[in-house]
């Protein structure tokens, strides 16, 4: 059942990954495009999912939405799985001050409002970027400060892979401290390096969603899963189109399935 | 028999007074956006306190919010003299403070004195600063009042309508007042209680004391979805300002609830940072201070459509500084800026730049792109902008969008000059053009575009100084006028500042409020709150 359920979710993961990517073949329209004389349109032939308020065709925006949402999202997830990888398994390994160190900035991030700290690094960008570029930014900050979460599981994995029996053989065989993390240590901490990864990409979905929903995150004209929930703030216009509620669905069905296909405890073994 | 025709003549009254179906009595229920900061009607300076000022406050002389006009009010008649620096009011016999203190010229005299007093450092009382020196007030009887300014304050007469006379001796202090109402109860972060002062002046056409109510209650209430359910409710009988989306939404349900006052005195716009020493690219800094590049711009952005999809049609275009809405200052001598893209690109083209491949580039090849800057969470701002960029990307200008949080925004504006373009808005609640001095004078701290400047960066700008201070010691409105026009015509040619729309003025009044006119000026849905009455049988909450 579990299995099945994997697959299904699995397929559908990549079946919106397809649809995303290949945004241009399944719409005729730019994500910017604006039909000025049909804002809030219901759905229709034209346009299957209607307009938003600046007549632009919805499900074009959900589309290119949808391809920077979740192509960024994991790459953001894969920097920050990366920097808590280097840095917990470094507190981990070494021990002393560098873990008393490394644990006390990542506690200090953890105590941080992340929300007030985005808000202020966005300020602090340049302005005159393309919105891609901004985009890149908006998920590129949000991987360098999504780290301290994990950073505590893989410092836990870490030690107790450093008191385990088989890193204390290989040590006494001579085996080298390059040879030792990446033939002992690194294939031990795959597991949860792997979860901490699939965990994240949710994470930084939903962040981003906050931060566009305050206006702060993707900017105009890019849609993104974030920008495209604002549209519910509209009630009028969510009551007359249920059209407006496809990027609350998709981003439900996508981290449901990312919940699916997460390793569970008796696969990282 | 008398005592017959006396109830006869009592009955026939009552059955042709207008107002007949409507009762004296009850308690009007709306809301205030935000904690008043003081009830001290000489400190206001937020939305909330000014609100209670209006409807606690007796003035002196009342802008009759309806008609644009000064009417008499504490003082039954003034005189300015010939030089515009005294005046002498004549004020009205035998009133009394809501606690029963007597009203007379010294109390006239207190206020002035807090109002110009240095150390409260009140907003109210800056306006009245011409120069360096002290006002003189004095009383020569109880019911006349000179007070004389150290030079002539233009407009003065208009600026009495915020101050509200505080008693000498009452040991209420500012909580004895000769408005309509007074302060009866305050918890902070939930509710102001207002009850009828009994003691105020005023009586309808029959006679009878106003106001008409017995109270209010103003719910303290940031949150305007929760304002509008609880109107629907029934909770509230009154919305002082709404957005076009809710009120889009109140008209399908009841198009007698809300109310359209048309368009207001505030405006959106945009402007180029002209600042010298902005870090800019110098040939960015060449475009941004060509009239002829703002001119196109304008040109190039379609007004009626922000309009007609921003605001649901509930705004009007803005091609100018002043809103056709402030009728005595607005020079409707200026032409509308009508949409004209292709006039725009010529435009353009004359001053030099190219446009091939749908993309405009400068006289050096440079592409025309541009960042504006907005603030965060204002999804009206955030559309108006994303309209913008089509109609620029139209005639080849890449314009991208920045929505900065508020305080990043200002520290950009103001401090550090690193930004390109802006779109923000301007609250006008004055409609004296003395009120915008710090906006026309280059020196000033609110003229966006490049701010506190030494000396005028362009001879424009300069004649604008010149006459901003030539209106503000004019000694005719008429002549005032005539200058204050000219900065209009100057401001509309040079377009430092690059006007979208006027937003209309929208209101919801229940059905059950009598006697509700809703204007364009502050407070719009309240201004006459001393003449409402509430239907009876209306009480809170029966009506859905």
């Amino acid at each position: 059942m579990q299995k099945r359920l994997r697959m299904i979710a699995s397929f559908l993961l990549c079946g919106i990954f397809l649809l995303a990517i290949a945004a241009e073949l399944f719409t005729p329209y730019s994500y910017a495009q604006q039909f000025r004389e049909f804002p809030n349109a219901a759905p229709s032939e034209l346009h299957p999912l209607g307009t938003d308020g600046l007549g632009r065709d919805l499900f074009s925006r959900l589309l290119y939405g949808t391809r920077v949402s979740l192509v960024l999202a994991p790459a953001a997830a894969l920097l920050s799985t990366l920097i808590a990888g280097a840095l917990g398994g470094a507190a981990g390994l070494l021990g002393g001050w560098c873990e008393r160190a490394i644990l006390a900035i990542a506690d200090l991030s953890l105590a941080s409002p992340l929300l007030f700290v985005l808000i202020a690094l966005r300020a602090m960008l340049p302005l005159n970027v393309a919105p891609l570029v901004s985009v890149i930014a908006t998920f590129l900050i949000l991987g360098l400060l999504g780290w301290p979460s994990s950073l505590r599981v893989i410092w836990a994995a870490t030690r107790s892979i450093r008191n385990s029996d088989f890193l204390l053989l290989a040590r006494s065989t001579g085996c080298g401290p390059v040879r030792l993390i990446f033939r002992q240590i690194f294939p031990n901490l795959r597991p949860a390096l792997f979860a901490q990864f699939w965990v994240s990409i949710p994470v930084f979905i939903l962040t981003e969603a906050t931060l566009s929903m305050l206006g702060l995150g993707v900017s105009e004209p890019m849609p993104s899963w974030g920008n495209l929930l604002r549209g519910l703030e509209d009630f009028s216009a969510v009551s007359s189109n249920p059209g407006r509620f496809a990027p609350l669905v998709m981003l439900t069905l996508v981290v449901i399935c990312f919940q699916i296909i997460l390793p569970s405890q008796e696969d990282l073994g | 028999m008398l005592r017959t025709l006396r109830h006869l003549s009592v009955f026939a009254l009552f059955l042709i007074a207008p107002t007949a179906h409507a009762q004296s009595g009850g308690v009007l229920h709306f809301c205030l956006h935000g904690e008043p900061k003081t009830f001290n009607p000489v400190l206001v300076e937020d939305e909330a306190s000014e609100n209670i000022r209006y409807l606690t406050g007796g003035v002196l002389i009342r802008l009759n919010r309806q008609t644009q006009a000064l009417e008499p009010a504490l003082a039954t008649s003034w005189h300015l003299s010939k030089d515009g620096r005294k005046i002498t009011l004549q004020l009205r016999k035998g009133l009394y403070f809501s606690d029963g203190t007597p009203f007379t010229s010294e109390d006239v005299a207190y206020t002035m004195k807090m109002l110009m007093d240095p150390q409260l450092h009140s907003g109210t009382g800056d306006a009245f600063r011409s120069a360096e020196g002290t006002v003189d007030v004095q009383t020569p009887s109880v019911d006349t009042v000179a007070i004389t300014f150290p030079a002539r304050v233009a407009g003065l007469e208009p600026l009495f309508d915020q101050v509200a006379i505080l008693s000498a001796h009452s040991p209420k202090k500012e909580m004895a007042v000769l408005g309509p109402f007074y302060v009866s109860e305050y918890k902070a972060g939930s509710y102001v209680e207002l009850k009828r002062n009994p003691n105020y002046w005023k009586r309808d056409a029959q006679g009878h004391p106003l106001p008409y109510l017995e109270g209010l209650h103003l719910d303290i209430q940031r949150n305007r979805d929760i304002e509008l359910l609880r109107f629907r409710r029934g909770e509230l009988q009154l919305i002082n300002r709404l957005d076009s989306e809710s009120y889009v939404r109140l008209q399908k349900e009841d198009a007698n609830v809300a109310h359209n006052a048309g368009a207001g005195l505030d405006s959106d716009h945009i402007w180029f940072n002209q600042v010298a020493t902005a870090p800019l690219s110098e040939y960015k800094k060449t475009w941004f201070r060509s009239a002829q590049f703002r001119t196109a711009i304008s040109k190039a952005i379609n007004r009626d459509d922000i309009c007609r999809v921003v605001f649901a049609g509930f705004a009007k275009p803005a091609y100018g500084p002043v809103s056709p809405a402030n009728r005595f200052w607005f020079n409707s001598a200026l032409p509308a800026a009508k949409y004209d893209p292709q006039r725009a690109l010529t435009l353009l083209i004359k001053a030099g730049f190219r446009f091939s491949d749908n993309e405009l580039r400068d006289q050096f090849g440079n592409r025309v792109e541009f960042t504006l800057v907005t603030n965060s969470g204002n999804a009206v701002r955030e559309k108006i902008a994303a309209m913008l960029q089509q109609d620029l990307a139209n005639i080849g200008i890449k314009m991208n969008v920045v929505t900065l949080d508020f305080p990043s925004l200002i520290e950009r504006m103001t401090r550090t000059f690193d930004y390109e373009a802006c779109l923000l808005g301007l609250v006008n609640t004055d409609l004296d053009p003395n009120g915008q001095m710090t906006v026309w004078l280059s020196s000033g701290e609110n003229h966006q575009w490049n701010p506190s400047q030494k000396t005028p960066a362009t001879t424009w700008e300069a004649e604008i100084d010149t006459l901003m201070r030539e209106q503000a010691t004019a000694l005719t409105d008429k002549k005032r006028k005539e200058k204050f026009d000219r900065v209009q015509q100057i401001i509309y040619e040079q377009q430092p500042f690059i006007y979208l729309v006027n937003r209309d003025v929208l209101t919801a009044v229940s059905p059950a409020v009598v006697g509700a006119a809703p204007t364009v000026l502050n407070p719009p849905a309240f201004w006459n709150v001393d003449v409402l009455q509430l239907r009876p049988g209306t009480e809170l909450g029966a009506q859905k």
